[in-house]
């Protein structure tokens, strides 16, 4: 196990600089040139030059690149082109609400959605099912940010059951929590129908298989057979599934974070490429890159956790 | 020791449907059965004669479209399996007839540790979690796994096929069941491993005091194994009796053909291996005559007319064939 911990780690890093290394290459071939683009067209020859300097423009691309990995390393992200403040703060002060949002919308998917996949799976065409069928296929055809403005619409200005914007007072941890249901549910709405899906099929897979006969020609409890000796089995495929859907929760959170005008990375980005603001694209990038690597690899660890075959490098 | 052989299982009439998008398949037909105290039956038939639909029937595993019908009555030691409430029924399963399965590289949760999967079949029993080890422990040992108390904590991709199966037959008999069924046990297993796995089942039948109902497709296995013996085909029991009498004076033409066809039994060399001509009926559309006539080199008169029914050939042997009937 750590052996595999450790190989998995590594990996996790080089997965990170690729993504950087991509990344800087995308922003090169951008049309438009920064410095023009965030000094306005009235700015000099002689400001746009200072500029790239200052941020290190003028570099061939691989310094730029290295000298990039090398501040990430001792913690520098470089500095907001506007305001001059270090981006690592700024992201600091972002990240915990991104964090909380994607786990917010992780929560619903995992709360309803194996469940329902489980359901469906033990009672095959059953009408429930049929329903769990239907309305999983809504929630995923549905955009996160029509379920977002709905659920304001009806949760919040209607019947007034949650607050409408805004993250909740700092340090008030129920009034952040309650702050997060709606968010949520319109970050994490499409994945509770994607693993209702998701879990019903691999429980059936399982289901048909012959240790599932073995345990019932032993006479096991319904319950102990699906809930342990099929779901143990029926689930990995689900974590690994989820490991890289954090990725596509941190993304998808950019809507939630603008309609209910919440602080996060998401909208923080966005920002910044309307305004060519490259250390925080950068930074946003790396931290959110860095999230999505950290999810998959917690993913693993928890499928080598559950399956004795990954455990053992087999 | 009990010479009078009571019964322990007792099939009678028993008849599964299968409903499916073509029409009714008639997997099994007014099939009787029985395998009487200490002793071990064979069953032995081609592929997809019903062999698997029998045994299934008889713990109630079989898939949701399936149809047992009204006529039909598996009893064991008194009672009737198919009338059984589903709490009855977990108490007969895996506690008194038990199953070992063809595959053993599937037939174990790959994610569950070998002690685990071993003490959740004792749940009935009413002793504390290191009593059930010890009891799985002294299992693994009986069924000659080594070091049998570190094992416990492994899971089944650490062991060979053939270790699986042995696994799998200590799990079967750990309940002490009266009747042990073992589907093609050794048929995914190398041949050196057969006669040891065989053998092993066989010695531990005895020392449990376990009747055994064992379905294969080799003779000589059959042979070698059971004292009485099952043929079928096409969902009917065709002959029945006791292994030697059966062997050496089959009656059933179907019986005899299979016989000269296992290789093993075949003395001259030739180019091709001998084969019954012909396939398995449609069991959707069932020949109004004998199952096996439209097959059968030596059918007559009656046999596309009815059906037979079951003839004494003697005490300890009977044939579904009109030849008998008419000896």
């Amino acid at each position: 196990m750590l052996f595999y911990t450790i190989k998995r780690f590594g990996l996790a890093i080089l997965i990170v600089c690729l993504a950087m290394l991509m990344l800087l290459s995308a922003i090169h071939l951008v049309p438009g040139d920064p410095a023009g683009i965030a000094l306005g067209p009235r700015a000099t020859p002689e400001m746009r030059a200072e500029f790239r300097a200052l941020m290190g423009m003028d570099q061939p691309f691989f310094v730029q690149y290295f000298r990039f990995l090398g501040n990430v390393v001792t913690g520098d992200l470089g500095v907001d082109v506007w305001s001059r403040r270090p981006v690592s703060t700024m992201i600091g002060e972002q990240l915990p609400h991104t964090i909380a949002l994607a786990m917010a919308g992780l929560g619903w998917a995992i709360v309803l959605g194996i469940p329902m996949g489980c359901y469906s799976a033990v009672h095959r065409n059953s009408v429930l099912d049929k329903l769990t069928g239907v309305l999983s296929v809504g929630c995923i055809a549905i955009p996160s940010f029509i379920v977002g403005l709905y659920a304001l619409l009806l949760f919040a200005v209607e019947l007034k059951i949650f607050p409408e914007i805004g993250a909740g007072d700092a340090g008030d941890i129920e009034d952040q929590l309650v702050h997060l249901v709606l968010p949520g549910l319109a970050v994490g709405l499409g994945w509770v129908g994607y693993l209702a899906r998701f879990v019903r099929t691999s429980m059936l897979e399982v289901m048909g298989e012959n240790h599932i006969r073995m345990a019932r020609a032993y006479g096991l409890s319904n319950r102990r057979i699906t809930y342990v000796y099929a779901l143990k089995l029926a689930i990995l495929p689900t974590v690994a599934l989820l490991g890289v859907g954090v990725g596509s929760l941190i993304s998808g959170a950019v809507f939630a974070e603008i309609i209910f005008a919440r602080p996060g990375i998401g909208k923080m980005v966005v920002d910044a490429v309307n305004t060519r603001n490259y250390p925080i694209v950068m930074g946003g990038v790396l931290v959110t890159t860095m999230l999505f690597a950290l999810s998959t690899l917690i993913s693993d660890l928890i499928a080598a956790w559950l399956d004795p075959r990954i455990r053992q490098g087999l | 020791m009990n010479d009078r052989h009571d019964t322990v299982l007792e099939v009678r009439d028993l008849s599964v449907d299968f409903l499916t998008g073509r029409g009714t398949v008639r997997a099994l037909r007014h099939v009787d059965l029985t395998v009487p105290d200490n002793r071990i039956v064979g069953i032995v038939g081609e592929s997809g004669c019903g062999k698997s639909t029998l045994i299934n029937s008889v713990l109630r595993l079989l898939a949701a479209n399936a149809v047992v019908t009204e006529s039909s009555s598996v009893v064991f030691k008194g009672r009737d399996v198919l009338a059984m409430s589903p709490a009855d029924l977990r108490g007969i399963r895996g506690q008194e007839i038990s199953m070992v399965f063809q595959d053993p590289m599937t037939a174990l949760n790959p994610v569950i540790s070998i002690g685990t999967q071993m003490t959740d079949i004792l749940y009935r029993l009413d002793m504390s979690m290191a009593d059930k080890r010890r009891l799985a422990t002294d299992m693994l040992g009986q069924v000659g796994i080594p070091d049998p108390a570190q094992r416990l904590a492994d899971y089944p991709h650490q062991f060979s096929g053939g270790m699986r199966q042995r696994i799998c037959i200590a799990m079967a008999l750990m309940m002490n069941p009266g009747l042990l069924i073992a589907d093609e046990p050794t048929t995914a297993l190398d041949v050196t491993l057969e006669a040891q796995i065989i053998h092993l089942m066989k010695d531990l039948c005895a020392r449990f005091g376990c009747s055994m109902l064992f379905v294969s497709h080799n003779l000589g296995l059959i042979a070698e194994l059971c004292d009485e013996v099952v043929v079928m085909y096409a969902g009917e029991v065709v002959e029945q009796g006791e292994v030697h009498d059966l062997f050496h004076r089959a009656q059933h033409p179907y019986t005899r053909m299979l016989l000269d066809c296992d290789p093993a039994r075949i003395a001259e060399k030739r180019r091709d291996l001998p084969t019954i001509s012909g396939s398995v009926p449609d069991l959707i559309d069932l020949p109004r005559g004998c199952i096996f006539a439209p097959r059968c080199p030596e059918r007559y008169a009656p046999c596309s007319d009815s059906a037979p029914s079951t003839y004494d050939v003697n005490a300890v042997h009977q044939a579904r064939c009109f030849q008998v009937r008419d000896a």
